[in-house]
């Protein structure tokens, strides 16, 4: 008899065990379905892409729909290539969308805004491995301060 | 000078004597045909004594430590008006640091002190030797089911840890300084990633669990068997497990999200 006290014990510890494991996953951690499900992939090339980094978020009016997968260098310019990966759900984007880099608050972290863009006859719906052309790149505060001194100068 | 080298020596291959007994101990306790019908009654009541006995300890700690971050992190993050980061900061450190590390701690200290003492004592009153008299492996019965108890239950321990850790933040950021509760939770979803922060606690502790056990399990076997022989290895066992646990988790932490 006490061992099948000894077993209900353990058997209660293991479900312990497994409800704090499902609480920190379910209540603590984010598992909603941006990234995993089907997703599809597309690419912008930037100027400068800040302190953007793999898997910061792509934003649409604020709503995460996509996570950068990948940075690279192409090109013979080597110019900044990501690649985002959007959640399917969200497969309407007009090839005249914009992306920009943008900061989250004053110290915020860097993530991808993506505004959709008009839609006439003459535009197509982005593609899985399309690429974005009308971007805008990261604002880089050295970069800024520079342009201040200088337009000061001119005066 | 010479009896001074000779010393360096001597301690260097005790050390490494040490260490080959040690996983050879480890390999013969654990390799070898499985026999479940015999050895689930053992198994379960190691994690009795080992898993189910220490979760007081794990919960009244969790539950202090979650809610001296909340209290601590609050008072920092008011000043710079970033009070509703207090989910994030609690989850990140608990899930990721004080869960694994702080539950090692506790457990070297609770359950590696006594499975030193109990095996330590066996030793010294002949039983191990009685029971290879009577054609029973030692390691296969005695260790084996202490070793796989101790790795099985303290994960489990630090995810409960992690939880209650969590709620204590919960109860003081939200139900006693007015966090927002909303934001709370949901600047903690945002923050905390199930790949890069649970999974590799949950490694973390499965590591600790390995080292721990073992080092308890190893001390009690080797250790001299009288009684200061067997409060040395008793002492020995928490204050060796306390620093490997420490050191790999620096190690650990490094690798991970260094």
């Amino acid at each position: 008899m006490e061992s099948r006290n000894t077993q209900l014990a353990v058997g209660l510890f293991v479900i312990i065990g497994i409800l704090a494991l499902l609480f920190l996953g379910l209540r603590a951690a984010n598992t909603s379905a941006v990234t995993s499900g089907e997703t599809y992939r597309l690419y912008a090339k930037f100027d400068n892409i800040g302190g953007l980094k793999e898997r910061s978020p792509v934003k649409v009016g604020g709503v995460v729909v996509g996570r950068v997968s990948r940075i690279t260098l192409s090109g013979e310019y080597y110019e900044p290539l990501v690649e985002m990966t959007i959640s399917a759900t969200y497969n309407k984007f007009p090839d005249t969308s914009s992306v920009s880099i943008l900061t989250s608050g004053l110290l915020g972290e860097q993530y991808i805004g993506l505004n959709p863009g008009f839609i006439d006859e003459t535009v197509e719906m982005l593609q899985d491995g399309d690429q974005i052309y009308d971007t805008k790149s990261a604002l880089v505060l050295e970069d800024l301060i520079g342009q201040f001194l200088f337009s000061q100068g001119n005066d | 000078m010479l009896d001074r080298i000779a010393a360096l020596g001597r301690v260097t291959l005790d050390t490494v004597a040490g260490a080959g007994a040690a996983l050879l101990m480890l390999l013969k306790a654990l390799i070898g045909k499985p026999n479940v019908r015999k050895s689930w009654p053992l198994l379960m009541q190691q994690m009795y004594a080992v898993g189910v006995l220490s979760l007081i300890i794990i919960v009244v700690s969790g539950l202090f430590i979650g809610m001296v971050l909340g209290l601590q992190g609050y008072n920092i993050l008011v000043d710079f008006g970033a009070e509703q980061s207090l989910g994030p900061m609690v989850a990140l450190s608990l899930l990721r640091e004080l869960g694994p590390v702080v539950t090692a701690l506790l457990f070297a200290g609770r359950a590696g002190s006594s499975l030193t003492a109990e095996i330590g004592l066996m030793k010294a009153t002949e039983q191990l030797s009685s029971l290879e008299m009577m054609g029973v492996d030692p390691l296969r019965r005695v260790i084996a089911p202490r070793f796989w108890a101790g790795f099985y239950s303290m994960p489990l321990l630090a995810l409960v840890f992690s939880a209650v850790g969590i709620f204590g933040g919960y109860l003081v950021g939200v139900r006693w300084l007015g966090v927002d509760e909303g934001a709370f939770w949901s600047v903690m979803q945002a923050n905390v990633e199930w790949g890069q922060d649970i999974v590799n606690g949950i490694i973390k502790s499965l590591v600790f669990a390995f080292v721990v056990t073992w080092i308890a399990l190893h001390k009690g076997y080797s250790c001299t068997p009288t009684s200061v022989g067997i409060s040395r290895a008793t002492t020995s066992t928490v204050v060796t497990a306390s620093l490997a646990v420490l050191g790999l988790d620096f190690v650990l932490t490094a690798l991970m999200f260094g």
